[in-house]
């Protein structure tokens, strides 16, 4: 093969096979990972309005931030429990992983709430 | 209660007036109006009879009119305590001793009655009180009683068993078995073995009566001394009980010395000072505030007034402060210590001398001469050599019969206090600005200090200040008054004093402002002027403002000391301070609400993202179970959760911690509970689709 490719084509050349692959990937794994989006992106605005007001209720701030934070960690730890391709997890069955994912959810925003001031 | 005020008000008169030591005056109208207010027995009858012969007696030496109610209850207490058969022989003493002030009748059986029951009481005693009670009411009884036969069976006896309680030092116990001596005691002893001797029928031992002479003499030697001359008896304060203090025990060796005087014939040889140190004590107790010691104290001057030993006498002056200027005269009143008159006698004035110096008399010996309108002994006119001030003159007094010596007694020379006050002149006074070198007046001005100053000087840090004038005496000598002042006074109050020497009569003072300048804390300015001229013997002491000198100091260096602050006026410390504004943290910048507004609208953006991306990726319900039992659990786990969630939003808005967890607790049980059930359920269905 004599044909050099360039890094141009190879960048869009890899977006493209990580599309198709991520299109084979199953529909709650791909509304986990749609959750998980929406938690940054929260967490996202809410920086970049500290970043424009200034961190007066700090705690406030924090608490903002570490729920969206806090929530997408959890999801994550979710999908790596539900996902079938994970061979350590074979065992756990998903509705259990889910169980955890919400009393976790709900301790973290129990205290969030208590954070919030 | 208004008489008890006036006489409180009286008392506290003679009280302030009787301060003067060295100065005994007799007794007077204050004493007997006192006593009047002292006196006054509860609903007409006094405690006890103890208190109403105290009170009768007090009236009789007094001289003050019996009172008929008075008289009559007194004799219906006596007749009752005479009549009563329990009585003790203590009862029946005092009964006895108020009746012989009181002098109501007894009749013949009770007197008899009385007799016989004293007798058995002497011979039957125990305690020198015993002894004391009925012996002394067997005398009394014999006065009083138109029986003739009194007397006591064993007189000699009855002495032995009384002088048998007496110690070695003088003093006397109460009882054998009582170890506890007390001059008290001794007193008591004297005025019992006075009533023995009386009520003897045959002489007693004259042995007897001379150790009883030695141990008055020993009880003497305890006496003890006040710096002013008086002499008392004090005990020593072992039971609180049996302790009467110095004027009780004073007044009861005296009663028992002059009772045994009166019986013996024997000289009893007691130095007659001693009589009068016992009359400087109770004289100088003024007036006492307590009716028992009003009657010890009268009652003992009473036995210094005519007792035979020796007659004390005093010296008394109407007024120590003799004034120059309205030529007062010194008078000096001679009498006994209840006022009563005394024989003829020559008062002189042996000499006088200055106050703290102890030079030569400034007088010779001369007799005063004796007025007969006043009673008093008057010196005509203060000799030229007794100037302004205050001395110490000392008088004699010599009896005119040489019999009377052997019964008055006057001392021999009595020092007193006399102040000499007149008017000083103050002449000759100037004020001048003088240059520093040269010496040379700048301005001078006459100063007349009896009248108003209103001086205006002026004067820089070069120049001194001279203040002169000349003090003189009514006899034209020189004077050194205890106070001479100039205060400088800055208009901020400030103030700066200097004292005005003197050489003979000229008195100066010079303010070199050169060196005064540190001390005037570099102040320049107004001073007001201030001269102060004062002293006890002076009648016309003066504080005058002389009027103003305006300074120019220089100005104060760095490190010049700062003038001490003023005292602010004392009322202000006390007013309202001033307001304290507390500063509060200035509140944080809030950003503006539309901002805010509008960044919560875009925080709910992602939230519509992710529902729209679950719409895109087809999102469907159709696991959700069917069967009833399990479609209502799924539905209460969905409705636990949204509860929890509501719980969180009440707890940030209203409810606290403690609150939300306790509902927490029951909501989590059931969520728990519901949810197991529900995702068992769905994991078995998912296990058997598997399998299948």
């Amino acid at each position: 093969m004599g044909r050099t490719l360039s890094t141009k084509e190879d960048a869009g050349a890899l977006f493209h096979s990580l599309r198709s692959a991520y299109a084979a990937t199953p529909v709650n794994l791909k509304i986990i990972d749609l959750y998980v989006g929406f938690a940054i992106f929260t967490a996202l605005i809410q920086v970049v309005y500290m970043a424009m007001v200034g961190s007066f209720p700090f705690n406030s701030f924090l608490s903002g931030v570490l729920s969206c934070v806090g929530t997408a960690v959890l999801a994550v730890c979710l999908r790596i429990q539900v996902n079938k391709e994970n061979k350590e997890f074979k065992d756990l069955p998903p509705e259990r992983a889910f169980a955890d994912f919400v009393l976790c959810n709900l301790v973290l925003h129990l205290v969030i709430m208590n954070f919030l001031g | 209660m208004a008489r008890r005020l006036a006489g409180f008000l009286v008392l506290l008169l003679v009280v302030s007036i009787c301060e003067a030591a060295f100065l005994f005056q007799p007794i007077s109208d204050s004493h007997r109006s006192a006593a009047l207010e002292l006196f006054t027995p509860d609903h007409g009858s006094f405690k006890s009879l103890e208190e109403t012969y105290e009170a009768l007696r007090t009236f009789q030496i007094l001289g003050i009119e019996k009172k008929p109610d008075l008289t009559a209850t007194a004799c219906r207490s006596i007749s009752e305590t005479v009549g009563s058969s329990s009585s003790t022989a203590k009862d029946l003493f005092y009964a006895l001793k108020a009746n012989s002030i009181a002098e109501c009748k007894i009749d013949k059986k009770a007197s008899k009655g009385i007799i016989s029951r004293l007798n058995a009481s002497v011979s039957g005693a125990s305690s020198l009180l015993d002894f004391y009670y009925s012996v002394g009411g067997l005398v009394l009884i014999k006065d009083q009683s138109s029986e003739a036969d009194v007397h006591l069976a064993d007189a000699e006896g009855v002495f032995r068993s009384v002088k048998a309680f007496s110690q070695s030092d003088g003093r006397w116990r109460y009882s054998s078995n009582n170890p506890e001596s007390s001059a008290f005691a001794a007193g008591i002893a004297l005025e019992t073995l006075a009533g023995i001797v009386s009520l003897a029928s045959s002489e007693i031992d004259q042995s007897l009566i001379s150790t009883l002479k030695n141990d008055i003499i020993k009880l003497f030697d305890s006496i003890e001394k006040y710096d002013d001359g008086a002499l008392y008896f004090d005990d020593k304060l072992v039971d609180g009980h049996e302790y009467q203090g110095p004027l009780s025990t004073t007044s009861s060796v005296l009663r028992g010395l002059t009772a045994f005087a009166a019986v013996t014939a024997e000289n009893l040889n007691l130095p007659g000072d001693k009589m009068l140190g016992l009359a400087k004590f109770f004289l100088g107790i003024c007036v006492p505030g307590d009716a028992k010691d009003f009657f010890n104290q009268i009652d003992s001057l009473a036995c210094l007034e005519s007792n035979r030993v020796s007659i004390p006498l005093i010296l008394s002056f109407p007024s120590t402060v003799l004034s120059l200027t309205r030529k007062d005269s010194l008078k000096v009143g001679v009498s006994t210590v209840l006022g009563s008159e005394v024989p003829s006698l020559t008062v002189k004035l042996v000499g006088a001398f200055s106050s703290g110096s102890k030079d030569a008399s400034l007088v010779e010996s001369q007799e005063l001469n004796f007025d007969k309108a006043s009673g008093l002994y008057i010196l005509n006119g203060l000799p030229k050599s007794i100037d302004v001030g205050s001395y110490t003159f000392v008088f004699e007094v010599v009896l005119h019969e040489p019999e009377h010596e052997e019964v008055y007694f006057m001392g021999s020379q009595t020092k007193v206090p006399i102040s000499v006050t007149g008017l000083i002149k103050v002449e000759n006074s100037e004020i001048a600005v003088l240059d520093s070198d040269l010496g040379s007046i700048e301005s001078q001005k006459k100063l007349d200090l009896a009248g108003k100053n209103a001086i205006s000087l002026s004067a820089n840090h070069l120049q001194k200040l001279r203040l002169s004038f000349q003090l003189t005496t009514p006899h034209g000598r020189s004077f050194k008054p205890h106070q001479a002042f100039l205060k400088l006074r800055h208009e901020s109050k400030v103030e700066h004093i200097f004292v005005v020497g003197n050489s003979g009569k000229q008195f100066e003072i010079v303010l070199n402002f050169l060196g005064l300048v540190e001390k005037f804390f570099y102040l320049s300015g107004k001073y007001d002027m201030e001269l102060t001229i004062g002293d006890a013997a002076m009648e016309n002491s003066l504080l005058v403002a002389i009027g103003h000198i305006e300074l120019d100091l220089p100005e104060a260096p760095e490190k010049a000391p700062r003038p001490p602050p003023q005292p602010v006026d004392p009322y202000s410390r006390y007013g309202p301070k001033a307001e304290i504004t507390h500063i509060f943290r200035a509140p944080e910048k809030r950003p503006p609400q539309e901002l805010s507004l509008a960044f919560l609208g875009l925080t709910i953006l992602p939230l519509l993202g992710f529902l729209i991306g679950l719409l895109r990726l087809g999102v469907n319900l159709k696991n959700f179970p069917t069967k009833p039992v399990p479609a209502t659990f799924a539905v209460l786990f969905h409705v636990g959760i949204g509860a929890v969630l509501l719980l969180y939003v009440f707890f940030w808005v209203k409810l606290d911690l403690f609150q939300t967890l306790k509902l927490l607790g029951f909501l989590g049980v059931f969520l728990v509970f519901v949810g197991h059930r529900i995702l068992s359920h769905l994991a078995a269905a998912s296990a058997k689709l598997k399998s299948a």
